[in-house]
């Protein structure tokens, strides 16, 4: 059972009226955004079910657009967002779905632009989130970590190198995760840290063979 | 430290320790190590300092939710000529717990305590009552952290999501951790001030969450009201030494079994109760197109 402090409590300061509506949506925004790690020509958001029923009420397609834009969840001007100057920098395309399989409140996003990703995620109550797919891999990042993202060659002794690594840089991992869409195929590796890792390690992350892809997604603000 | 998961170990602590609940809360959470007192501390004074700015923003507005089915209750309240039988800070705590719940329904900033739809109801008891009655704000970030022990205590058993256990799960822990608060600013003992959570809780056991076209606005915005008045019950209630026969942590877990027996149409899917009825889907034909 995972303790909840008192902080989770009496927090976030948030712009109303939903935490999970409303903040969660900002927090999987923001979450999606680090992710990314770039600045996208155009972002489309997929919102589902009860996402897509109430969003618009609860202003959940303002929150979502707020956090790819950097926006903290306390920021009034998530309100006017579409108003706004960062807005007007980027094209952006909202749909609405229902798909019964996906989570109440589920969100794709699909970046375009020099790399082109999409990133699925849930807000799973009281402004709590879960970025579940991306791309094609299952990952499962709640934003309270700093996280390695890896995709590579599905071969033997890799998972052992990388770990290897991340000791070397005298780093925890809190937790390990990983997937693969086929044996000898692609593989991902997602890992939560306790702490921050370097930027020699990360280097030497990059520099292992087989490794396609390297993503240093941090966590969010509490 | 002992493990401080119930409210029996949190009740044996403070006496063991001769302790106060915020000053138990606050060791125990270091004694975790991920949180500091000073961490805490400060997060308080933030939401506190928050919690004020919404209502004194909320109290002298009238701008309609973006459904424009609220937003001037609050306003109506103040301008009332009807003579109160409740007195100042009862009326006040009314006034309070509307103006912050309308500006939620503003988009404007608030503090989720515990959640964005329960946010009008610890700040209006908690000041409301500090500044009628000169409490510091030292005092008040006391009580706001002996209100975040309640609320943390009960989600260790279960979620507070209106999803998951109904609107007991949000407004409820909201109104027991007012009670906290308040009983705590009263000078209420360690046990007067869990009575009162018990009371509290006991008292709104079953509350469903069943709100029009699914919006955070029919039924949340008045319940936030009633609900904290409900604390001041139970905190008057418990100053007079009554006791809840059931002990706290049965209430809780009677709270979590009536979360899981009640129907999902009735746990913020807006398909059933209040949600369904022949008004509400009208609203909803006029709002959600």
């Amino acid at each position: 059972m995972r303790q909840s402090s008192i902080i989770d409590i009496i927090s976030p300061v948030m712009a109303g009226p939903s935490s999970s509506h409303t903040a969660g949506a900002v927090r999987l925004g923001l979450l999606a955004k680090n992710v990314y790690n770039a600045k996208p020509d155009k972002v489309t958001f997929k919102l589902y079910n009860s996402y897509a029923l109430t969003g618009k009420g609860h202003g959940t397609d303002k929150g979502l657009l707020a956090g790819v834009l950097g926006f903290s969840v306390d920021d009034e001007r998530i309100k006017n967002i579409f108003d706004t100057p960062e807005a007007k920098e980027i094209e952006y395309e909202f749909e609405f779905l229902e798909d019964f399989n996906r989570h109440p409140n589920a969100v794709d996003f699909i970046f375009e632009g020099g790399l082109n990703f999409t990133v699925s995620g849930d807000s799973v109550g009281a402004g709590e989130i879960l970025v579940t797919k991306i791309n094609n891999f299952s990952v499962n990042l709640n934003g309270k970590y700093n996280t390695i993202l890896l995709v590579y060659d599905d071969k033997p002794g890799v998972i052992s190198k990388v770990t290897g690594l991340i000791q070397a840089d005298n780093v925890n991992i809190a937790s390990l995760h990983c997937d693969r869409s086929g044996k000898g195929k692609d593989a991902s590796m997602c890992i939560c840290i306790d702490g921050d890792l370097t930027k020699n390690c990360l280097n030497a992350l990059s520099d292992l063979k087989d490794m396609y892809i390297v993503r240093y997604i941090r966590k969010l603000e509490k | 430290m002992n493990n401080v998961n119930t409210f029996r170990q949190l009740y044996y602590t403070c006496k063991e320790k001769n302790k106060n609940i915020y000053e138990t809360a606050l060791d125990y959470e270091a004694s975790q190590g991920e949180n500091s007192e000073y961490q805490i501390r400060l997060q308080a004074k933030k939401s506190l300092d928050a919690m004020k700015d919404a209502i004194k923003i909320g109290l002298n507005c009238t701008e309609p939710s973006p459904s424009g089915m609220s937003g001037d209750d609050c306003d109506k309240l103040q301008k009332s000529n009807v003579k109160s039988i409740l007195g100042t800070t009862p009326q006040k705590i009314m006034a309070y717990a509307l103006a912050t719940s309308e500006q939620n329904l503003r988009m404007g900033r608030i503090v989720a305590c515990p959640t964005a739809g329960s946010c009008g109801i610890v700040p209006a008891v908690l000041i409301a009552y500090a500044e009628d009655n000169n409490i510091s704000e030292n005092e008040q970030i006391n009580a706001l952290i002996t209100a975040g022990e309640v609320g943390r205590l009960v989600a260790n058993k279960m979620a507070l999501a209106g999803a998951v256990g109904g609107c007991q799960a949000e407004c409820g822990v909201a109104s027991a951790m007012s009670a906290a608060a308040l009983t705590q600013m009263r000078g209420g003992s360690v046990k007067q001030i869990i009575n009162a959570v018990a009371l509290a809780l006991k008292n709104i056991l079953g509350l469903t969450c069943d709100p029009v076209c699914g919006l955070v606005e029919i039924p949340c915005v008045k319940r936030n009201p009633f609900l904290a008045i409900h604390a001041v019950t139970a905190s008057e209630l418990a100053m007079a030494d009554i006791i809840s026969k059931i002990p706290i942590d049965e209430v809780v877990d009677a709270m979590e079994q009536t979360g899981q027996l009640m129907s999902p149409l009735l746990k913020e899917s807006s398909q059933g109760g209040l949600a369904k009825t022949k008004t509400a889907i009208a609203l909803e034909k006029n709002i959600l197109k």
